[in-house]
This record gives C-alpha cells, sequence and structure tokens, in this order.
C-alpha cells in the first residue's frame, strides 16, 4: 500500500446522508473481482443516465472537481453491504480522504486496509467544508486540516494513524509479528466457558 | 459480564473485558460467498505476491461457503465465480460447501442455523453484513471485509474493539398479525439507521423468550441497517431444542451474567405494537401499515435471509390460503431444507394456487441481482432488508419493507395493506 501523509486538493462536496454501498458502487458490479479499475463504477447511477450518459447535475461530472482527492459526505457514510468493492472504487478513482459526520462500521474498516483516511467531524464542521471552494490541506501527520481560513483538529487511532503513514498491509504488518504471534499461542490457555 | 463480553473474554483468552478494550480473538466459524468468496481469493492473490505463505488455511473444517447471491448462476460472470468459488475450496480441503443442484443450498444467513453451522458463545464472522442474524443462536456473529476475511481464513484471529451494549426489552408477547419484522422496524425507526454504529443491540424480555428462534433471527438480521456491530439474543432452552432439531446435539444455554451491564435500556410493549412498513428510501423511514401512502403496488417480494425462513413462509400462507394475488408476487424460500418443508406441509400449493411464482432459494432480487428485480417506476413491497434507492434493480424504483403477513395481505389487494383489515 502507498504511505499517505499529507493531501492537497479541492474537496468534493456529496450533500447527501446515508450514502450506502450500493450508491458507491452498484451490484451489477459486484460480479468483477479484479481491485483495480472499479473507480467507473463509483456512484455509477448517480453519474450516468440510463444510455450511460453522463449526468450533467452530479458533482462528479463537474470538471472543476477532477484533480479532487476529498470528498466530503453527509452523516453515515458507507451504510449498507460490507462489499470492499465500495472502497476500491473510491480509491481507484482518486480519492484518498474521506470526511463525513460519521461511517458504518464495516466499511470504515476497509478503508484502513486500502490506504484511504476517513475522518469524522462535527456535522457543522463538515458542512462548513462542504461550501470550501479553496483547495485544502489535510496531514496526517499532525493530524489537521487546514482550510483557507482556518485550521481543525482531527482524531484518529494511534496505530491507525501508523498504518496509513507508513503504508503497511494489516495482514502484512501482523506477519512481522509472526514469531512473537506463536510464541505467545504456545502460553496462551483459553479458558472455555462452554 | 453481559453475554457479548462473555464470549469476547472467552475468545481472546481473558477473565474479563469491558466495553472499548480491544481484544484478539480466536474465531470459530467463518464464512464467505459467492461475491465475497471471489474477493477474498483476490486478497489472497495480492498477499501471495508479496511473499505471504497462502498455502493453507488455518483450519478448514471451520470455514464454510455457501452459494446464494448470483446463483442459479445469473450469466456468465457469476458462473465464472462460482467456478473460482468451487476451486478454491476444493484446493483448501474445505468441506461443507453448500453448492445450488447439490442438494442443501441457500442464503448464508439461513444456512447458518439450518445446517447448525454456529453454536451458542461462538465468534462467527462472515463476507457479508447480515452476518449479525446468527447471534439469535447466542453467537457473536458480524460481518467483515474481504480483507479481514482473507486475515481469519489464514490465521484463525481477528482483533475487535469490545462494543457497548444496548438492551431493547420487549414486554409480552406480539399479537397475532404483529411480526418481529414490525418489531425492529419500529426499533430502527426509533433509534435511526446508526442508531446502532458500533454497538450490539441485545434482546430479551418476556416477549423474546416467548419468540421462536425463527423470530429472534429476523431481529438479528436487521441490526444491521441500524448499523449494529452485532445482535444477540441469549440461548436458552428454544435454541438448544432448535440447533438439536437440525442435527447439533451439544448445543448448550448461553447466557451473560445476572449483573451484566448495558448502556441503554429500550422497553417496549408488545400488545402496543402493530404492523409496520419502512418506506422508501431508508429502513428507518417507518410508518404504521392502517396509516401508510395508499399506492398502488407493483409487485409483492416475500425472499430473502430476513423474511423467507419457514415460519414467515407459514405467515404468508395463513393470508394466501384461498385468495389470489393482484399484483405479480413471487416467494423465494431462503434454502432447500425449507423449499422442502413448504412443499411436504403443502404450503408451496397454497402459493401456487394463489397465483404466486416460487422461486428457488437465493439472494435474488433483494439485491437486485436477478429473479424479479424492479423496472423503473416499478414500486414493491418486500419481506427484505433494504429499500435503498436502486436497491431491487432500477435506482428509480421503490420498495416498501414489510413483514411476510403484510407482504401477503398487500399481494392479494395490490395495496399496503394490514392483515387485520383483509
Amino acid at each position: 500500500m502507498e504511505p499517505f501523509k499529507k493531501t492537497k486538493s479541492i474537496v468534493t462536496p456529496l450533500d447527501k446522508v446515508n450514502v450506502d454501498t450500493d450508491q458507491i458502487v452498484p451490484k451489477q458490479f459486484l460480479k468483477l473481482v479484479q481491485k483495480s479499475g472499479f473507480g467507473k463504477f463509483l456512484f455509477f447511477n448517480w453519474r450516468y443516465d440510463e444510455n450511460e450518459h453522463p449526468k450533467s447535475d452530479f458533482v462528479l461530472n463537474d470538471s472543476k472537481y477532477d484533480n479532487s482527492k476529498i470528498l466530503v459526505a453527509g452523516d453515515n457514510f458507507g451504510c449498507g453491504s460490507s462489499r470492499e468493492h465500495a472502497v476500491w472504487a473510491l480509491q481507484d478513482y482518486g480519492f484518498s480522504v474521506i470526511i463525513s459526520p460519521s461511517f458504518a462500521d464495516i466499511f470504515f474498516s476497509n478503508c484502513f486496509k486500502n490506504g484511504i483516511l476517513p475522518i469524522s467531524l462535527e456535522q457543522n464542521i463538515v458542512e462548513k467544508l462542504q461550501q470550501e471552494s479553496e483547495p485544502i490541506e489535510v496531514d496526517l501527520e499532525n493530524q489537521t486540516i487546514k482550510t483557507s481560513s482556518d485550521e481543525i483538529h482531527f482524531d484518529i487511532d494511534s496505530h491507525k494513524k501508523k498504518i496509513l503513514l507508513e503504508g503497511l498491509d494489516d495482514i502484512a504488518q501482523t506477519y512481522q509479528f509472526e514469531d512473537k504471534i506463536s510464541e505467545f499461542e504456545k502460553q496462551s490457555t483459553v479458558p472455555s466457558v462452554l | 459480564m453481559n453475554i457479548v463480553e462473555k464470549i469476547l473474554a472467552r475468545a481472546s483468552g481473558k477473565s474479563q473485558v469491558a466495553p472499548d478494550d480491544v481484544v484478539f480473538a480466536k474465531v470459530d466459524k467463518v464464512m464467505v460467498h459467492d461475491v465475497s468468496g471471489p474477493g477474498v481469493i483476490k486478497v489472497f492473490d495480492k498477499l501471495k505476491n508479496k511473499g505471504v505463505d497462502v498455502s493453507k488455511l488455518w483450519d478448514p473444517t471451520k470455514v464454510w461457503v455457501a452459494e446464494d447471491h448470483f446463483v442459479p448462476s445469473a450469466e456468465k460472470i457469476s458462473a465464472e465465480n462460482i467456478v473460482k468459488l468451487s476451486n478454491f475450496t476444493k484446493n483448501y480441503g474445505i468441506e461443507k460447501h453448500f453448492k445450488y443442484g447439490m442438494g442443501q443450498y441457500g442464503i448464508c444467513h439461513t444456512l447458518s442455523h439450518e445446517e447448525a453451522m454456529v453454536m451458542p458463545g461462538d465468534v462467527y464472522v462472515g463476507g457479508d453484513s447480515h452476518t449479525n442474524t446468527t447471534g439469535a443462536l447466542g453467537a457473536f456473529a458480524c460481518g467483515l471485509g474481504h480483507t479481514d476475511i482473507a486475515y481469519v481464513l489464514l490465521n484463525g484471529q481477528i482483533w475487535f474493539k469490545v462494543p457497548e451494549t444496548d438492551y431493547f426489552k420487549l414486554n409480552g408477547k406480539l399479537p397475532d398479525h404483529v411480526m418481529a419484522k414490525d418489531l425492529i422496524l419500529k426499533i430502527i425507526g426509533d433509534i435511526g439507521t446508526d442508531g446502532g454504529n458500533y454497538r450490539t443491540m441485545q434482546f430479551g424480555g418476556t416477549g423474546i423468550d416467548e419468540m421462536s428462534v425463527e423470530s429472534r433471527l429476523t431481529l438479528c438480521n436487521m441490526t444491521t441497517e441500524a448499523g449494529a456491530k452485532n445482535g444477540i439474543v441469549e440461548a436458552d432452552q428454544k435454541v438448544v431444542d432448535y440447533l438439536s432439531s437440525r442435527g447439533a446435539t451439544n448445543a448448550k444455554v448461553f447466557k451473560g451474567d445476572d449483573d451484566a451491564q448495558y448502556a441503554n435500556v429500550y422497553e417496549y410493549e408488545a400488545s402496543e405494537m402493530e404492523p409496520l412498513v419502512a418506506k422508501p428510501f431508508s429502513p428507518e423511514n417507518v410508518a404504521i401499515v392502517r396509516e401508510a401512502p395508499s399506492v398502488e403496488l407493483d409487485k409483492s417480494y416475500i425472499g430473502s435471509c430476513t423474511g423467507a425462513k419457514y415460519e414467515d413462509l407459514e405467515a404468508a400462507a395463513k393470508i394466501l390460503k384461498g385468495k389470489t394475488v393482484k399484483i405479480r408476487t413471487e416467494i423465494l424460500p431462503a434454502s432447500i431444507s425449507i423449499y422442502k418443508r413448504a412443499m411436504e406441509n403443502g404450503l408451496l400449493t397454497i402459493f401456487l394456487d394463489a397465483g404466486v411464482t416460487v422461486g428457488p432459494p437465493t439472494c435474488g432480487a433483494c439485491c437486485g441481482a436477478h429473479m424479479g428485480v424492479l423496472a423503473k417506476n416499478e414500486i414493491c413491497i418486500s419481506t427484505t432488508n433494504r429499500n435503498f434507492p436502486g436497491r431491487m434493480g432500477h435506482v428509480e424504483s421503490e420498495t416498501y419493507l414489510s413483514s411476510p403477513m403484510v407482504a401477503a395481505a398487500s399481494a392479494v389487494t395490490g395495496k399496503i395493506t394490514d392483515p387485520r383489515d383483509l
């Protein structure tokens, strides 16, 4: 996984709450299992009409946001099906930061497996960020978001921060401790309550 | 400790755990299906390229595989995925692979109890968000993404933050014509689709004691729609008897301690409950059926892990007996075992006589995969679990979520109908 330290870009405001993973990647694309190339299916039903022509009123089809790496969405982002394809699509499209007042659990966890930084912030701050027209800078090391007028702190679990900063893969990282794990396993006696 | 804390303490080799503790838990059972399985295989390929040994699984006897989303194969890509999945189970020596066209198969969250794949007190993870369903057997059951499932397959463990538990207490027995589905819709309407985020939703009280295991499965199933980490009911004698009837003789009663702590307690009076629907486009958008909008329905769909267990079909049959459906109606039993019981007990005849199309077990149109997906502007009443835009087909179709009784009554009238008014 590529390390993530900081990124600066304009934000893509997605003014919707409860964005579920079927809106992020509709089910018809779930059968495809390559990890790359899902970007073209991102928000498919919002992006394209029935003839697969871009819908001009959808934010991703506004060329102003073409190079945006930061998606700012409404509450409870990523709810619904556990499909990891949703994160693959966001990443493949070019987003590396997603900001929302809250995230659904499985989606949140899947982000860190794929190098995406999900940031939870207060509702009013998220709304303010959605209005931001100038580029903002997300700095993971210092846990700050710099806007043209503000500096906002965000919280992140220290372990998850390390994973992203060093581009560690959750699984590969655990294997670094294989010796210690085996040693612990030998000593561990798991009591049975059944 | 409450039941979840006890399970996670046992699984992580600790004498005591509390909410917010991070534990590394041994997993007792893991499941993948025809969507998550191929996704996990991809993660394996990636790990292999990085030099991780993926030549064998931690314990193939603890892994089981379902074919449910796109089966019988909806088209050639899903057919390829089934082949991929079959090769995977063969190569890794996984014996519990329920294949369509080869005896028992069905929706994973139905097989988990019909085939007694999970026991009270187990830690059970699955590559599907509705894995929460199986918490009704008194297990800690939750869904994971593909990468986490790959990790569990190789190591048999995974970390969890011990969730805080909210206790939903039902006082008294639900009235006739009110089903577990109505109760869980009521709860989601009250707490919202993020009301349970990273929390345990535990169900108890006299109403739950009275409830069948299948009804409890419906409750736990839709904790996912409240964002919950898991749903759970303590395993009582009913669960033990149920699992025993499904061939597992080693299940034991498993409950929390008497002084178990809960973050919040919500009480519901069964006698006040009414048939409900969740209107488009969110499961929290709940209305009383008698006050629901008078829309012309196009379809009624009785299927999925939420609403096609034997008891669900029995409830629908009660309503449909001797009647004729006014709109297109499909009933898809959730597994072959349920299908067979429905046949033996005459339910299929009732459905067919009413004009219903009876389909094979599959997730089918619940996730908009196949077997009766919705066209633009079509409106469906459905016993499934999600009604997000486009969930069951066209993005401009609409789904009302309901109990099997409401879906059956509505099939007869073509309008959203309270079964008591039929």
